[in-house]
């Protein structure tokens, strides 16, 4: 098991770790960025002082309170649905890839892909925003044609790790699917 | 190569013995259903497998062998085992072994007739049998939809799930049983079972056959040749609470039948009407409580006729505008009067009917708040239907204005082209000139001058009941959404999937357990479940209403040109 530091496609510190478990078994987790103590205080600070000029300026004392509840809920919101901790691709050979996403509150959110589904893993490239970025997605066989892809799953779409760190994961994910070429029993 | 084999968490401990389950050739993985232990006599197996496979149509074998030594690993009893493998032939045999209480076991597979010598790997996934027999797989939305090449491109985790499913009568003997065969598997401390669940399924029947004989009773009633003349027909084919009854009486149809529910959806279906019948009888009987307690219903119709009179009065009001200068806009005295006082007119006529009813108000809504017990759609739906009533006079002014506007455009328009000198060809659907004689054109552009400087009177008369049309219209229509909500909510589907959330799948998901090396791949399978959102959008009950497919622009062409508009149409009447 070892974990390197990368970065991300906007400059922030990510670190990958990379676990084999068995032979056709490998699991890569990327651990995005920490939520930053000064970017929640900054966000508080402004709504509280704008809550605070609404108070002089209308003499109510809910509109205080009403910012106070609305930063807890907003916070709250932000942990369980927003916030991506850290997102992970465990491939195990003839069984299929699982997708997870860990939210900064605990949740977690897993899509399980077939085997026989998996068409490929490739490296492509997106307009995001004013960038060109790289993703790692998984192509989905179509069931009616043998050379189509139904699906593309884009990967690691919170975390956006750069090309090496892609590479790295690439790397993995072909040694498995490889193993699948070469036993042509298991379908 | 590599081998899969499913193992229930609930046979973790069980005492030595052998395995039984389905061997999945195409997938190379084997589902272990149950452990038979000792003593047994092999042919009493076979003969009980071969019965199962009858029943259940899911081919089970005996796959291997499993043993749990409490204390050091017995040679003699290994080599035991392996000679079971030669009574009972199957190919690959595995076998499973797990000294004292050791996590890690040892799994290896017996090949007789293998080409190649080397050793596959094993994969040990556990599985929670009694979520996964529960548990129904649902499909990705899209797929779902193709039906052909379901059979042999069937998912790998649905035969699994299939497997589990159909195999609930080998489940059904439990350890103190006094058969020959003794087995271990989810359920055998005991058969699970609940009285109040029993009970219920025995009432059930004669309440089910009562309700059929109530329900054709009435549709009966419904269906006679009484209410069939046109009138009345007329009538309830325009009242919504008829249709909202009518819907009702259909679900209440499909629950009291005594057909069992043959799939997954018919029976959830079946759930779900029936939950909604219920929370919807029961909000029904809060409101009517809320109602009658402190004589409201008594208020509400004390106020229902100075409301309706305050209604006319405001329109009077208006109509007094219109007729002076509305907006500092300059009208056509004469039809501004006409237009007027024919309206001031229609006024009057229903105020004094509004009058004449007002005695009878009180008892009327008093008995027509006593059906808000059948459920609160029903109450929606008359509150709509009052508000129907209520502002019918405005319904009837729109109709007025919008024909009389109509008229003016269609009359504007030919006018123009004769103005131009063109006409428009019916048989070829498009404008050609026309060469008019001079008598023709003078009355023509006379009628055009007139109609020219008549538009705007009858424009604002048209404009202003139209935005109190669809104001109107806007009340009535999120009454409907409501009611639309309460009746195809999927409540049982939503409830199940919060309390019991295995038994709506829509995947699976793995965990790594802990490694040892030299031991087989331990992983943990668990289900994952559906989200909320595709609950509701797989399970929602179909309503009857069906919403406007024009789109904006449409609707304001028809208004621009003053077609009238029917925004809330129902299913089975024909669109405009």
């Amino acid at each position: 098991m070892e974990e390197r530091p990368y970065r991300s496609a906007s400059g922030a510190p990510i670190a990958l770790r990379h676990r084999q478990h068995s032979a056709s078994c490998r699991e890569l987790a990327v651990r995005c960025p920490r939520l930053q103590l000064r970017s929640l205080s900054a966000v508080t600070s402004a709504v509280w002082l704008a809550a605070y000029g609404l108070f002089v300026l209308s003499e109510n004392s809910m509109v205080l309170s009403a910012a106070i509840f609305i930063t807890l809920i907003g916070l709250i919101i932000y942990l369980h649905f927003v916030k991506i901790d850290q997102e992970s691709l465990l491939v195990i050979g003839s069984l299929g890839i699982q997708v997870t996403s860990s939210y900064a509150s605990g949740k977690e959110s897993t899509t399980f892909i077939e085997m026989g589904q998996v068409k490929d893993v490739v490296i492509n490239e997106a307009i995001h925003m004013q960038k060109v970025i790289y993703y790692l997605c998984i192509l989905l066989q179509d069931p009616g044609d043998p050379q189509g892809v139904s699906e593309v799953v884009p990967l690691f779409q919170s975390s956006k790790p750069r090309l090496d760190c892609l590479i790295e994961v690439y790397k993995s994910c072909q040694e498995i699917l490889e193993q699948r070429k070469t036993a042509p029993q298991s379908s | 190569m590599v081998l899969k084999v499913f193992f229930p968490s609930c046979c973790s401990s069980a005492e030595s013995g052998i395995l039984i389950g389905r061997w999945i050739l195409e997938q190379n993985s084997a589902v272990i259903l149950a452990v038979v232990h000792f003593p047994f006599i092999p042919v009493q197996v076979k003969q009980y497998l071969s019965e199962v496979q009858r029943v259940t149509k899911v081919s089970v074998s005996v796959l291997g062998s499993w043993s749990n030594s409490k204390q050091e690993k017995e040679e003699s009893l290994s080599e035991f085992l392996e000679d079971l493998g030669t009574i009972f032939a199957h190919e690959p045999w595995i076998q499973i072994s797990k000294e004292g209480d050791s996590k890690f076991w040892s799994c290896s597979t017996l090949q007789k007739h293998s080409n190649n010598p080397k050793e596959e790997e094993i994969i040990l996934v556990y599985y929670d049998q009694r979520k996964v027999m529960l548990s129904h797989l649902h499909p990705p939305l899209d797929t779902a939809t193709s039906t052909d090449r379901r059979a042999d491109d069937a998912s790998k985790l649905s035969a699994i799930f299939d497997t589990v499913a159909k195999s609930k009568i080998l489940f059904m003997t439990d350890r103190y049983d006094d058969g020959p065969i003794k087995l271990t598997h989810w359920q055998s401390d005991g058969v699970e079972a609940s009285i109040i669940v029993e009970l219920m399924k025995q009432a059930s029947v004669p309440a089910c056959t009562l309700l059929t004989f109530l329900l054709s009773l009435i549709s009966g009633i419904c269906r006679s040749r009484v209410l069939k003349f046109w009138p009345l027909s007329f009538l309830w084919s325009k009242l919504s609470t008829c249709e909202q009854l009518g819907h009702r009486l259909q679900h209440l149809q499909v629950i009291s039948s005594n057909k069992k529910a043959q799939t997954q959806t018919q029976l959830m279906r079946k759930a779900n009407i029936f939950v909604s019948l219920l929370i919807d009888a029961a909000l029904g009987i809060l409101l009517m409580s809320w109602l009658y307690r402190k004589n409201r219903i008594g208020h509400l119709a004390d106020t229902l006729i100075p409301v309706a009179d305050h209604v006319a009065e405001e329109l009077q009001d208006l109509l007094q505008w219109l007729m002076g200068a509305p907006a500092g806009l300059k009208m056509n005295r004469a039809l501004d009067q006409v237009l007027g006082r024919f309206f001031l007119y229609h006024i009057h006529l229903w105020i004094s009917y509004i009058h004449l009813m007002s005695p009878f108000i009180e008892m009327i809504l008093w008995y027509v708040g006593l059906s808000a017990c059948l459920g609160l759609t029903v109450a929606l739906c008359i509150l709509s239907d009052i508000i129907a009533l209520l502002t019918f006079h405005i319904y009837c002014f729109y109709v007025y204005g919008a024909r009389l506007y109509c008229l003016k455009i269609y009359g504007l328009s030919s006018l123009w082209r004769l103005f131009r000198g063109k006409k428009w060809n019916v048989l070829r659907q498009r404008v050609d000139s026309c060469s008019y004689d001079l008598d023709q054109l003078f009355i023509g552009t006379l009628l055009f001058t007139i109609l020219l400087f008549l538009l705007p009177t009858t424009a604002l008369y048209y404009l202003v009941f139209t935005l109190l049309r669809l104001l109107v219209v806007i009340v009535q229509g999120l009454i409907h959404l409501l009611v639309d909500l309460i009746d195809s909510l999927p409540l049982y589907s939503i409830i199940l999937r919060l309390c019991r959330s295995y038994r709506l799948a829509a995947g699976v998901k793995f965990r790594v357990l802990e490694q040892q090396d030299g031991k087989p791949l331990r992983l943990l399978m668990r289900i994952n479940p559906l989200s909320y959102g595709s609950v509701v959008q797989t399970y929602r009950l179909p309503t009857y209403s069906c919403y406007p497919k024009d789109s904006w622009t449409s609707l304001c062409k028809k208004l621009f040109l003053g077609e009238l508009i029917y925004p809330w149409k129902h299913k089975g009447e024909k669109q405009d």
